[in-house]
């Protein structure tokens, strides 16, 4: 069987019930039912909203077993059960493709490999989908986010996933697999975007999600060279199908606790997760939790930076913004470790802050230059960053993803 | 409705558009953290707790999870949301629109239904202040404390109600439901149930199992409410509910793991040899269930009762599940089996159902206890133990009702009192009994450490890991 033949089943572990009902007072589609022994979920009304997941009292609602698709457990044997049948969750039967693998070593090399998620985040879903199984997304917008005179085409692409399910989290990964084979007639490799866009969608109450992405004309040492991947996003009309794998990453997440802080510091496309938790608290401004949003965002200028319009019109309360531009005519060149060492008393007050988080993310290159300004910043309030990072690291503090 | 935390309440019933019911509400606010402080749980006002708050009474939103010191707790009002166009759904007003004021013709008894629901959310939390000093794990104690907050938002919900419902005299119960505490004797609280000691955490667990199910029957019998604010205040209140009962049904199931593994592992089911191991042995489990299993019985009050009858025919308070049973929603012409002893014989004798009110109530408590029951003898079956626990005879230990003056044993025998005396000590736990639980108890405040009676949970909070730090102390 291969995995595209292996969908998740929704089940309630009886051995943990407590039978009180909740799940079935809250499923809006009326998936849950139950009889003198068991409750259950229905696996052919269940549309996997999760909405009867936080109010069970238990944890038993909250369990996904891998089954052939097709061939769900029905009503009758569920409630037959006085366990849930020997079977690993799903999570751990598809294994994070190699390609995936790799491009996620190489992201987060910069801080000594992957740091654990915050630990109010959200527990992110992963693997969903291998490149064996794909899912069908369809193109619902491709906007570009430059200026037309900028030198970078750089574009917000809105991803449909119809009636499948594809949940998101902020800080998280979609791979995309361009079609057609590459000179040596082996399929395309699969390219990792970060989404842009927060968990309930591009478009609330939509299943879609956004992603930035940069038209690569040039590589890193600025020989023409065109981005396989990336012009093939950058061209795509709306109502195009693209393939796509994931979900991916279940650490560059962001805190959910009420008063938690967000220190964002990115360069170009980096800035789409920072767009997508900048949104997600943005959308949740009413609730008023508490916590500070900084952000340090580099480019060469305005024109070339994404999202800068909406960026601008956010509240200087709800966020701390700090554009750092490296080629503006007959200005100094900014680097956003300049920014940093320029607000070292925020910056320092936010360091210390355990409700801080930090969440770094652009070019590889840009990693040295931010590490140097915060040793200096330690420095000049007499703290040791070697002797911080660590710590912020063990407490999930401290996130990178660089390519 | 989202919750609009800014506000020095908590509410999700837009309390800023009433300046006087504000007023009001924050004037008792200031008695009800003092009462926290003097009555809640001890010495714990530096902890942080890993809490659950409400943060919107739609699905996504209530269950929100954080670290809290708990006199920080943010108390509020939650209503579950209005359904349009509800009805009054069962008795002789079925059919009108349900009522946002209180008629003036039942407000004396919806005063008295709503201070007699309220009375026992700040009891229980009095029952149980001991309670952390004892705790067997940072996972019981963090649920403990759970309970103890959202007991206290039970009583904010009451009094929310009594206070916009009820003028003057519903500010005055406000303040009673301060004033009264759990065993005093000048001004105790209002159920005898309310008034026992939860001592231990054996007791502790029987309780939240068997009695916090009381609370379920009672909330969701309101939930049927024809008074449409009572109605949504109970509605809401029964999705916290669950997790009380949650924490007693796996508190006991944990301890009767714990108990069958020594005895696999020993090779023993002699009491003696068990309690000197240091678990509770389980004929002593099963006195403890016979014992709050008869108390909470009697909550639900007399068999026969013409104020239940009233209740329902007013439509102030309906049956369990009411809008899901069939047609009859009156009761004109239907019938209800009750017990009755007729010398040293219990029969069961049809009498009309809106008159069983109570009994029905308690027959679907019973039900839904025997369920957990079934499942905690899961645990011995599985370890090829033969014990199995059983729920006792409803007539047994019995003070209210057709049973109040009679003995029965477990089994449903009419018993002399000089039997009674000879044997109760085998059905009811002695102070021998309760002495033992008493030594077992010693706080264990390690994460992930449970003290030796009691099994680890299968499953974290929130899926946190067991041995998650679920209090800090500072």
């Amino acid at each position: 069987m291969s995995t595209a033949d292996i969908v998740k089943q929704h089940l309630i572990d009886p051995g943990i019930c407590i039978r009180c009902n909740t799940c079935e007072e809250t499923c809006p589609v009326k998936a849950i039912t139950h009889d003198a022994r068991n409750y259950v979920v229905n696996a052919e009304i269940c549309n996997d909203c999760r909405a009867c997941v936080p109010p069970c009292p238990t944890g038993a609602i909250d369990n996904w077993f891998p089954i052939e698709k097709g061939k769900p457990w029905s009503v009758g044997e569920q409630f037959s059960w006085d366990e849930l049948p020997a079977a690993a969750p799903v999570a751990a039967t598809i294994a994070e493709p190699e390609d995936v693998a790799r491009l996620t070593s190489e992201a987060t090399a910069g801080q000594g490999g992957p740091v654990a998620a915050p630990w109010s985040a959200e527990k992110p879903a992963v693997n969903l989908y291998s490149e064996k199984g794909p899912i069908t997304a369809t193109v619902a917008g491709n906007f570009r986010l430059t200026g037309e005179g900028a030198s970078a085409d750089i574009r917000h692409i809105v991803l449909d996933f119809g009636g499948v399910h594809f949940p998101l989290l902020e800080g998280q990964n979609i791979g995309i697999i361009p079609p057609g084979t590459d000179a040596g007639d082996r399929p395309h490799h699969v390219r990792l975007y970060s989404v842009a866009s927060p968990r309930d969608g591009e478009r609330p109450g939509y299943h879609n999600c956004a992603i930035t992405v940069k038209r690569v004309a040039e590589d890193h040492e600025g020989k023409p060279v065109k981005g396989v991947c990336s012009n093939y996003l950058c061209d795509l009309k709306k109502g195009d199908k693209v393939q796509v794998i994931g979900p991916f990453g279940a650490t560059f997440l962001m805190p959910n606790h009420a008063g938690s802080s967000l220190m964002m510091i990115c360069t170009g496309t980096g800035s789409a997760p920072m767009r997508a938790m900048t949104e997600r608290r943005r959308r949740r401004i009413d609730q008023k939790e508490g916590g500070e949003l900084m952000l340090f965002f580099g480019a060469r200028a305005p024109d070339e930076l994404p999202y800068f319009g909406p960026l601008m019109k956010l509240p200087k309360e709800f966020i701390d913004i700090n554009f750092a531009f490296s080629r503006v005519p007959n200005e100094p060149k900014r680097y956003v470790q300049d920014l940093i060492r320029a607000r070292h008393d925020a910056v320092w007050r936010q360091i210390n802050d355990e409700n801080c988080y930090i969440y770094l993310c652009g070019l590889k290159g840009m990693e040295k230059g931010v590490d140097e300004s915060f040793r200096d910043v330690c420095r000049q309030h007499g703290g040791d960053w070697d002797r911080l990072l660590p710590q912020l690291r063990e407490k999930s503090r401290y996130h990178v993803e660089t390519y | 409705m989202s919750i609009d935390y800014s506000e020095k309440i908590p509410n999700n019933v837009d309390l800023a558009s009433n300046k006087t019911l504000q007023r009001a509400l924050e004037h008792w606010q200031p008695g009800f953290l003092n009462w926290w402080g003097e009555m809640g749980p001890d010495n714990t006002s530096q902890a942080e707790v890993y809490l659950r708050t409400a943060i919107s009474v739609d699905p996504k939103g209530w269950a929100h999870f954080d670290y809290v010191k708990m006199p920080d707790y943010r108390w509020g009002i939650f209503l579950a949301p209005q359904e349009a166009e509800r009805k009054v759904n069962f008795g002789e007003h079925i059919g009108q629109p349900a009522w946002q004021e209180v008629p003036g013709e039942y407000r004396s008894t919806l005063r008295r239904i709503i201070v007699t629901q309220g009375d026992t959310e700040p009891a229980s939390v009095e029952q149980q202040r001991h309670l952390g000093m004892t705790c067997p794990s940072l996972y019981d104690m963090r649920n403990l404390f759970q309970v103890n907050v959202e007991e206290g938002r039970h009583l904010w919900a009451m009094v929310y109600l009594l206070h916009a419902h009820f003028g003057r005299d519903g500010r005055e119960e406000g303040e009673a439901l301060l004033e009264r505490r759990s065993g005093d004797a000048d001004n105790p609280r209002i159920l005898t149930a309310f008034n026992e000691k939860t001592p231990d955490w054996l007791s502790f667990f029987m309780f939240t199992f068997i009695t916090d199910r009381d609370g379920k029957f009672q909330l969701a019998a309101l939930a049927e409410s024809g008074f449409d604010p009572l109605a949504r205040t109970c509605k809401f209140m029964l999705t916290e509910e669950a997790h009380h009962l949650f924490v007693g049904e796996s508190g006991i199931s944990r301890m009767i793991q714990r108990t069958c593994e020594v005895m696999v592992q020993h090779k023993t089911d002699d009491p003696a040899k068990l309690r000197a191991m240091g678990v509770v042995d389980l004929p002593t489990l099963q006195k403890y269930l016979n014992f709050h299993y008869s108390v909470t019985s009697d909550l639900y009050g007399a068999e026969i009762s013409s104020n239940a009858a009233s209740f329902y025919t007013n439509g102030l308070k309906g049956r369990y599940e009411e809008t899901k049973l069939g047609e009859d929603h009156r009761l004109d012409t239907a019938e209800y089996p009750v017990m009755e002893v007729v010398g040293d014989r219990i029969v069961t004798r049809q009498v009309p159902a809106l008159t069983a009110l109570n009994e029905r109530l308690r027959d679907d408590w019973v039900k839904d206890v025997q369920g957990g029951i079934d499942r905690w003898n899961k645990v011995p079956e599985k370890l090829g133990i033969p014990f199995r626990f059983t729920l006792p005879h409803k007539g047994f230990h019995r003070k209210i009702g057709i049973f109040g003056e009679l003995h029965l044993s477990p089994e449903g025998k009419v018993i002399s009192e000089a039997e009674w005396t000879h044997k109760h000590r085998d059905w009811l736990p002695t102070e021998e009994d309760r002495a033992f639980v008493q030594s077992l108890m010693g706080r264990v405040a390690e994460p992930g450490k449970f003290a030796n009676w009691i099994a680890p949970p299968a499953r974290g909070i929130n899926n946190q890991p067991v041995d998650f730090e679920y209090v800090r102390f500072n």
